[in-house]
This record gives C-alpha cells, sequence and structure tokens, in this order.
C-alpha cells in the first residue's frame, strides 16, 4: 500500500473557555483519494479541517498522531506550517463574496498564492496565474485576471478561489463545504472542475459538507460526525450499508429524485451517540 | 469615458456641498446677530452723540429687514470681503491669512504624528488583544487623551526646553531670526527654504517639535482606538483567513489583506482628527505663544470682535466641508466597489 498522505489519530480539539470539545477522539487515514466528512451542524468538521492547517489559535489541539507526509503536524512550527499553508496543503472556504480580499483584484490574490512560496518573477506569477484560470474553465482568463471580488459571480468566485489552492499544487485539498453558498445551478459544474482538477494531478481531497449525496457522488470514502465525534467511516458505494442509526437516519432524511413525495423523516438523536461506541477506543 | 454614475455622484456631492454651505451661512449670520454686543457701539465708542449712533447704525444696513441683511451678508462672503477687525482694524481676511500658516503647520505636523503612532499602535493593540501589549497600548493612549495639554505642554517646555535643551521655546523661532525672511506663503518651513535660510529652518523644526508632538500623541489617542477597532472586525473575516490558508505570514496577512481595508475608515478618522486640530490647538498655542489661529480665535471671542468671529466660525465649517469632500475622494481611490 502507499504511503499514506495524512495520518490523524484521537484528534481532539477543546476551544478555549469552551465547556467540552468541539473535536473527540477523531481517527482516519487518507489516501490519494477523496475523503468526505458529513454531519449536522455544529458537529465540528470545519474544527478538524482548520485544526489541520493549525489555524485554530483559541483552541488546544492533543492527537496521538498527526502526520502529513513526512511533518508532524502535532509539532510542526509556524514557520514549518508557512510552509506547508498553500503549498502543501490548502483549504477551499465557502462563500467566496467574503473569502476573497474585496480591494484586492482577483487575479492579484491568485497569483500572490504563487509568489509565498515560489521565488519567481510577478510576471511569471501572473502567467500561471491566468493559465489556472484557464484550467477552472473560465473563458476569458486575462479579463477575470483584472475584476474585483464584487464584479464576479458566486460560481465565478469559487472557480477563482479553486484556483488560488491548486496554483501551487498540493498535497491535500480541504474543501470546506465549497458550494453551498452557490447556486443550485452551478454547484455541480464548480463540484465538477474541483473533483477533475484533484483527481488530473493525484490531490487527497477531504471534502466537508451537510450533503451526504453530494458526497457519496463526489468522494470514495465518507466520514460520519455527531457531536465531535466520527461515529462511522463506510465506502461512498457502500453508504446504504450503514450501520449506524444517525448515519442511517441522515440516510433517510435525503431528498431523492424521483423518490415517494412522503415528508423526509425527521432525524432522530441520542446523547448516548456521542459517547465512544463500543468495540472501539 | 463619461460615466453616468460617476456624474451623478458628483452632483450630489456639489449639492450636499452648496446646502452644507448655506447652512453654515446662516449659522454666522445668526451669531452675529445675536451677541450680546453692539456693533454700532462698537465702532463709535461709548461717548458718542446719539446722530453719530444713527448715522452708522444706518450704515450698516441694521435698520433694514433681516432677510435683505442676510442677502447683503452672502453677497459681502461670496466677494470675500468680511469686514474689518474690530480689535486690529485691519480687514479680516488679512488677519486670518496671516495666522492660519502658523496653525496649519503646527496641525499638520502633528496629525502626522499622532496619525504615525496611532494607526501602528492601533493595529499592534487588535493583533495583539487581551494581552500585555493591547494593555501596554491603552494605558499610553489613554494618558495621551487625559492629560490636560497646557500641562504636558508646559511640563515639556520645563524638560526639554529649560532643563535639557533640546528643543526651542516658545514661538515660532527664536527671536533673533525673526523678520529674517521674507513672508511669502506664511508657513515658515517653506519660507525659509524659498530663502535659503537654512538656520531659520532648523529653529523652525526646533520650535515647531516640541508642541506638534504634543498635540500629535494627544490625537494619536483616538486614532489608536478607532485604528484597533476597525482591525478587529477586519482579523475575524473569511478573507483574512484565506491569506493564512494561502501561507502568507502573520506581517503579511495583517498588513497587505487586513490592513488595506480599513484604510478607507482610517483616512475619514484622521480628516476629523486634523480638522479638529486646526481649529482646536488654542491651549498649545497659548502655551507656546504660537501665533496662529487659536490664539487669534480666543481674542476675538474675548473682545466680541463680530465680523472676525464670524469670519472664524465660517471658515472652520469650511474647513471641515473640505476635510470632508477629501476622505469623499480618498475612498473611491481607496474602495473599489465605490467607484
Ligand atoms: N472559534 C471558536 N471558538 C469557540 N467555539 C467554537 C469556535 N468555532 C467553532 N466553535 C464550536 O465548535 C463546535 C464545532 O463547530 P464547527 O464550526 O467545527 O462545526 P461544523 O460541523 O463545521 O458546523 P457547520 O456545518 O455549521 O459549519 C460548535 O459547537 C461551535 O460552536
Ligand atoms: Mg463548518
Amino acid at each position: 500500500m502507499e504511503t499514506p498522505i495524512l495520518e490523524v489519530e484521537d484528534l481532539s480539539i477543546h476551544y478555549r473557555g469552551a465547556p467540552q470539545p468541539a473535536v473527540r477522539n477523531v481517527s482516519f487515514t487518507l489516501g490519494r483519494e477523496r475523503l468526505g466528512i458529513v454531519g449536522e451542524s455544529g458537529s465540528g468538521k470545519s474544527t478538524v479541517g482548520r485544526a489541520l492547517l493549525k489555524l485554530l489559535p483559541t483552541a488546544d489541539i492533543t492527537a496521538k498522531r498527526l502526520q502529513f507526509g513526512e511533518t508532524d503536524l502535532l509539532n510542526a512550527t509556524e514557520k514549518q506550517m508557512l510552509d506547508i499553508r498553500g503549498n502543501r496543503m490548502s483549504m477551499i472556504l465557502q462563500d467566496p463574496k467574503f473569502s476573497l480580499n474585496p480591494i484586492r483584484r482577483c487575479g492579484e490574490q491568485i497569483a500572490e498564492a504563487y509568489l509565498t512560496h515560489f521565488r519567481c518573477s510577478k510576471r511569471e506569477a501572473k502567467e500561471r496565474a491566468l493559465a489556472m484560470l484557464e484550467a477552472v474553465q473560465i473563458r476569458d482568463p486575462h479579463l477575470v485576471y483584472n475584476r474585483y471580488p464584487h464584479e464576479v459571480s458566486g460560481g465565478m468566485g469559487q472557480r477563482i478561489m479553486i484556483a488560488m489552492m491548486l496554483l501551487a499544487e498540493p498535497r491535500l485539498v480541504i474543501a470546506d463545504e465549497p458550494t453551498s453558498a452557490l447556486d443550485v445551478t452551478v454547484r455541480l459544474e464548480v463540484l465538477k472542475i474541483l473533483d477533475d482538477l484533484v483527481r488530473e494531478k493525484g490531490i487527497g481531497l477531504i471534502m466537508i459538507s451537510h450533503d451526504l449525496n453530494l458526497v457519496r457522488n463526489f468522494c470514495d470514502r465518507v466520514l460520519i460526525m455527531y457531536a465531535g465525534r466520527v461515529v462511522e467511516t463506510l465506502n461512498a458505494a457502500e453508504l446504504d450499508r450503514a450501520q449506524h442509526p444517525y448515519t442511517r437516519g441522515l440516510l433517510a432524511a435525503q431528498p431523492r429524485i424521483g423518490g415517494n413525495r412522503q415528508p423526509l423523516p425527521v432525524l432522530d438523536r441520542r446523547p448516548e451517540w456521542s459517547q465512544p461506541m463500543e468495540g472501539t477506543a | 469615458m463619461r460615466n453616468p454614475r460617476w456624474l451623478s455622484a458628483a452632483l450630489n456631492q456639489a449639492s450636499t456641498i452648496l446646502v452644507t454651505l448655506l447652512g453654515l451661512l446662516v449659522l454666522t449670520f445668526v451669531i452675529g446677530r445675536i451677541m450680546p454686543v453692539d456693533p454700532v457701539r462698537a465702532i463709535v465708542g461709548e461717548e458718542a452723540t446719539r446722530e453719530v449712533y444713527e448715522n452708522v447704525y444706518h450704515q450698516l444696513g441694521l435698520d433694514k429687514p433681516m432677510w435683505e441683511q442676510f442677502l447683503f451678508y452672502l453677497r459681502d462672503v461670496a466677494t470675500l470681503d468680511f469686514g474689518t477687525s474690530l480689535r486690529t482694524g485691519q480687514p479680516v481676511l488679512d488677519d486670518i491669512l496671516h495666522v492660519l500658516p502658523a496653525t496649519i503647520e503646527l496641525a499638520t505636523f502633528a496629525i502626522l504624528i499622532g496619525a504615525g503612532i496611532g494607526i501602528p499602535l492601533g493595529v499592534l493593540a487588535a493583533v495583539k488583544k487581551d494581552r500585555w501589549q493591547d494593555h501596554a497600548i491603552r494605558v499610553f493612549s489613554l494618558m495621551g487623551h487625559s492629560m490636560p495639554i497646557f500641562w504636558t505642554g508646559m511640563i515639556g517646555l520645563l524638560v526639554f526646553y529649560a532643563a535639557l535643551g533640546w528643543v526651542g521655546g516658545a514661538g515660532r523661532m527664536s527671536q533673533f531670526y525673526i523678520g529674517l525672511v521674507p513672508d511669502r506663503t506664511g508657513f515658515l518651513l517653506i519660507d525659509s527654504a524659498l530663502a535659503g535660510e537654512w538656520e531659520v529652518f532648523r529653529s523652525a523644526v526646533n520650535h515647531l517639535i516640541l508642541p506638534a508632538s504634543l498635540l500629535g500623541y494627544s490625537s494619536s489617542a483616538y486614532i489608536t482606538r478607532m485604528t484597533r477597532s476597525f482591525m478587529l472586525d477586519q482579523i475575524n473575516q473569511e478573507y483574512v483567513t484565506t491569506a493564512r490558508v494561502k501561507g502568507l505570514s502573520e506581517r503579511k496577512t495583517i498588513w497587505s489583506h487586513a490592513f488595506g481595508n480599513i484604510k478607507v475608515q482610517l483616512v475619514t478618522i484622521v480628516a476629523l482628527a486634523y480638522g479638529a486640530l486646526l481649529e482646536g490647538a488654542v491651549l498649545i498655542e497659548t502655551v507656546f505663544a504660537w501665533p496662529g489661529f487659536g490664539q487669534y480665535l480666543t481674542s476675538t471671542l474675548r473682545m466680541g470682535d463680530m465680523n472676525a468671529l464670524m469670519t472664524c466660525v465660517l471658515l472652520v465649517g469650511v474647513i471641515f466641508i473640505a476635510l470632508n469632500l477629501l476622505s469623499d475622494l480618498l475612498y473611491r481611490v481607496f474602495d473599489p466597489r465605490t467607484r
């Protein structure tokens, strides 16, 4: 088996001042694959993503192991992290309306990602950025390069974000609900672009989402989180064979095209699911 | 290229300015009418006969209806005729043009120092929120805010002038140099440089540095506090996270991303602070015997010098309108969304 990109063992994250940890004993291993993390709001998905980039200044992170390639993230210095972020691991944020700097041209923001990690001229960085804009299927890269974020649509903004985060060809990309702020009509298009690029370049992907259907179609494996814990890990193809009652509830609560038109069932929640599962731990 | 949106914004702006200006003129006119000073008596003196009094009363147009008097006033202002100062006997305009450069020089240096201290400290305080740096900066700027300026002025003179001799004392330059350079612009630094009198220039800087620093320190308190709060708003924005995710250092994240987004707001508050310095440097001008606008305004008030007072109020208003206009223009430079 090839060496994994990321190994996480017993990751716990506690925001200082919070009564209890936001994430408890999360473990998973990621190869060159697309891993989905699904769970309801507040279950700790984004917290896991940001902890991997060590972008949680107000939280205490503990783990048995947090290995990213040859780097031990747990003990990495800020200087090492600066080299990792945007270069070997990057993250696509939810809403391009807020995640792009409103007063800088879109293209400059993309080029900056390259300039930060590679010794090169501004000109070369610009060419890279333009090529990347083309790679995310923007028809007129020069035009978009010079636009300000408020002058582009949400779908365009998210392509710009993808271009920015994939420009340095990282080993791992975390996409934190990359399409939930977009119009339904462009969601699939944007996801397809991300998916194609990730596969083509052999980048590992962690896709955080509420949407089980979406994750089922775009990921190889799925982690189901509930109240800061992973309750179940499944291959995307085997989702229907989920054992855990929470996962089964989530599945039943997904709308299906062509399904019957009865009201969707209300999701059941039990306090014991936030305890460690029997047989594990 | 003609941009209709730009044009309508400019028209909008122009009409706002006109209305404000008119309001301001009404205000100064009313001030002139309700001041407890009899303008006729001020001219003819206590001893004048009733006949002379009536005569001047008529000449001044005080027997005309109010609206007519106001129109006369508008006409005078439009032709830059602000009347004669009762105190100095000179045209008010000449008086003010004579004292204003001294104040502008002082206020400009003060705001450069104030913004130069206040902005970096405000950014640092925001970045280090609730850490010791934040607390230290809060104490430092609270001191600047709460120490009375005439007191710091006197202590400053005692320490840095009398005891240490590092800076010049009262006035704009040493007595020795007064009258040495021709008065071309009224700005001593410019005039002395134009005349090539570098000794005078140095003396002027020496005299300027202490009052400007003290004023700057006191206005930095406000600038620091506002910068901190503007910055705190930005630091939690998602685009700042994006910058960090890209691998930018903390310094770059703060200065080349977050800071750019507070420039617009900073321009406004720095312009306001500058306006306040232009009109409000009275105390420091008194302590430092600085022959500026603040001192002129005080004597005007004390003597009930009506023409001069009306003009001073008008000027302060115009300065604020101009600074507002300037900050609106800079908005367009700093924020692409307003273009
Ligand atoms: N900066 C923070 N300080 C304190 N608590 C936080 C902070 N950020 C998140 N939390 C808490 O941590 C828990 C997990 O939040 P997180 O944002 O990771 O959830 P999520 O699964 O991403 O939810 P969503 O689907 O709404 O994005 C929540 O209870 C949240 O209130
Ligand atoms: Mg989230």
